[in-house]
């Protein structure tokens, strides 16, 4: 790889996401990495800058750097962050990478949303297309983040035709150094679940949502797609795959309950988070599959357990 | 633990479901098609041990109280077929039976797909044995979807209309919805018209409490002569009538639409007066 040669510019990178993104971008392509932690046991040629994607000098990598792609995903969900300053770095993070992009002649864009701006709901179709109403905030405010980031990409796509853009929607991402909030809720040994309901959930394996992005830098590949895993499974069939004992709770009083919990800061889970264990936000990625052949290789097994590893 | 009991309860129904069907029934519900993933479901959420549980106390209901008695079952063409048929009776009796005959008494049995109303996810334990048992909230993309897997779907027209109307309008289609023509045209599926007889009788509306109904976010709320619908030992008569195919534009206008409506709505209408003529009594 020559050092000159056009760069894949990966934002994000020092997450456990990122650096399984960069392994399987590793020796294929130039990467350049930007993130502002560290990146512990980087390979020696592989260049992270640390940087604020915010900040003049990350505009200076796109400016001389020659990056040709970038994939987004420095998307912060760190709860020790205030929600101010996680909108901030977020939402205008997002803005100025798209116009980076723009500006420096970037021609591949892919974003990394979440099948979770859907939102779960009680009426929803169980497949939701990729057309379907961005509605996880309505009941769920700590999500408009995230909703703001698809909404902002998907208008780039309207204005910024010269720049190849996709944004993809996966999942619940699982995997053994995954961190979020689906892993580390399917972690806990006694998990809530609510009483009565048994939603399907969907979920990917880490390094199967990593080889969909690198699918996404393919020539000819843009727009809004919905990525799939390997299939649907019934919450309580996860929890038993993984050996958990749940704690069975009316869903009324759960609710309340953990409403006051979370002001007390006794548990980091918002109570909206409870919609995606008591309705349906499955998503259909046919589309992907038929359009570009996507494929996930971890089966559904697989996928499952590959949270108890580690 | 509570797993284990569950399972124990699954396997007895199952056993009874084979039991009140004979050896015939169980040989050919074990021979049927799965469509399920390693943990026993479908994508929808269906697993078909549990249908085949479920389907146990329906089918001695079926058999043993209401007696069912079913004409035309053979009409019904494989792959995918919208069956449409008139809703009565209070509670969905009509759909339970319209299911377990097509699962207990065909000859190529079938698990059928129904359409609940969005608020049934709202409702704890209803909304995962409805889920396990194959039913889904009704949306058109739904539908679309387990038509184009070949799936048979099981479609009240009437909708609430047809199940809440008081006795007075017993056997009195009320007005279709033409979103299930849509739907039969855009996925090019036969629609087999169903008359069910005998479920108006099984528990009478006199009246709807409707403030009662609002307070419990209910389509209605039917005091029956027993005060709450319990259903009475009714016969039921279940007719299938001969496939009928319609082309056309699901995105015709509504005119054309309605008319290809009001032909089915006829044909049931049709079958169910010549059910109850052919009938001899409301209870044998």
């Amino acid at each position: 790889m020559a050092s000159n040669s056009p760069a894949v510019a990966i934002t994000g990178i020092s997450g456990n996401l990122g650096r399984s993104l960069a392994k399987q971008l590793h020796g294929k392509e130039r990467v350049v990495g930007i993130d502002r932690r560290p990146f512990p046991g980087r390979p020696k040629d592989l260049d992270v800058h640390h940087v604020d994607i915010r900040k003049r000098k990350a505009e200076d990598l796109f400016r001389k750097g020659r990056i040709h792609a970038l994939i987004h995903m420095g998307i912060s969900h760190d709860p020790r962050m205030s929600a101010e300053e996680l909108h901030h770095f977020n939402v205008l993070g997002t803005a100025k990478a798209l116009e980076y992009c723009a500006r420096h002649g970037v021609r591949k864009l892919v974003v990394l949303s979440s099948a979770n701006v859907y939102g779960p709901h009680p009426d929803n179709t169980n497949f939701l297309t990729e057309d379907a109403p961005l509605m996880a905030a309505a009941r769920f405010g700590e999500i408009r983040d995230l909703v703001e980031v698809d909404i902002l990409a998907q208008s780039f796509i309207w204005k910024h035709p010269e720049v190849e853009t996709v944004i993809v929607r996966p999942v619940h991402i699982v995997g053994p150094t995954i961190r979020n909030a689906a892993t580390r809720y399917l972690r806990l040994k006694h998990p809530w679940v609510l009483m009565g309901f048994d939603p399907m959930v969907q979920l990917i394996h880490m390094e199967d949502v990593c080889r969909a992005m690198v699918l996404a830098l393919t020539p000819g590949v843009r727009g809004v797609y919905n990525v799939v895993g390997p299939g649907e499974v019934p919450l309580s069939a996860a929890l038993s795959e993984l050996g958990r004992s749940p704690l069975p709770v009316p869903h009324i009083l759960a609710r309340s309950f953990l409403r006051r919990l979370f002001q007390l800061r006794l548990s980091d889970f918002p109570p909206g988070e409870l919609d995606y264990i008591q309705f349906l936000c499955t998503i259909d990625g046919s589309r992907f599959a038929k359009e570009h052949g996507w494929k996930p290789e971890y089966g559904l097994r697989e996928t499952i357990r590959s949270l108890a590893a580690e | 633990m509570s797993a284990g009991i569950g399972q124990a309860l699954q396997d007895g129904l199952k056993n009874l479901t084979f039991k009140l069907g004979g050896e015939e029934t169980e040989r050919k519900l074990k021979a049927l098609a799965r469509r399920s993933n390693e943990y026993g479901v479908d994508p929808f959420g269906m697993d078909l041990d549990y249908v085949l549980a479920a389907v146990g106390p329906l089918l001695w209901l079926y058999k043993n109280y209401f007696r069912v008695r079913t004409y035309g079952l053979e009409k019904v063409p494989r792959g995918r077929v919208l069956l449409v048929s008139n809703h009565s009776g209070q509670l969905p009796i009509d759909g339970a039976m319209i299911g377990t005959a097509l699962l207990a008494e065909a000859n190529r049995p079938r698990a059928i797909r129904s359409m609940v109303e969005k608020w049934v996810p709202t409702l704890p334990y209803v909304s995962v044995f409805m889920a396990r048992c194959g039913q889904v909230v009704g949306t058109p993309q739904n539908c679309i979807r387990l038509l184009e897997n070949d799936e048979a779907i099981l479609v009240f027209p009437e909708g609430t209309r047809g199940v809440n109307k008081l006795f007075s309008k017993r056997y009195q289609l009320a007005e279709f919805g033409q979103g299930f023509m849509r739907l039969a045209l855009e996925t090019g599926s036969p629609i087999v018209p169903v008359a069910v007889i005998g479920a108006e009788e099984q528990a009478p509306a006199l009246f709807d409490l409707k403030p009662a109904a609002r307070l419990l976010r209910m389509p209605a709320f039917p005091i029956t002569p027993t005060i709450v619908p319990i259903p009475l030992p009714v016969r039921y008569h279940i007719h299938f009538g001969d496939p009928m195919r319609f082309t056309g534009r699901p995105d015709d206008d509504d005119d054309e639409l309605s008319r290809k409506v009001k032909q089915v709505r006829s044909v049931i209408q049709t079958m169910v007066n010549e059910g109850i003529r052919a009938r001899k009594h409301v209870f044998w």
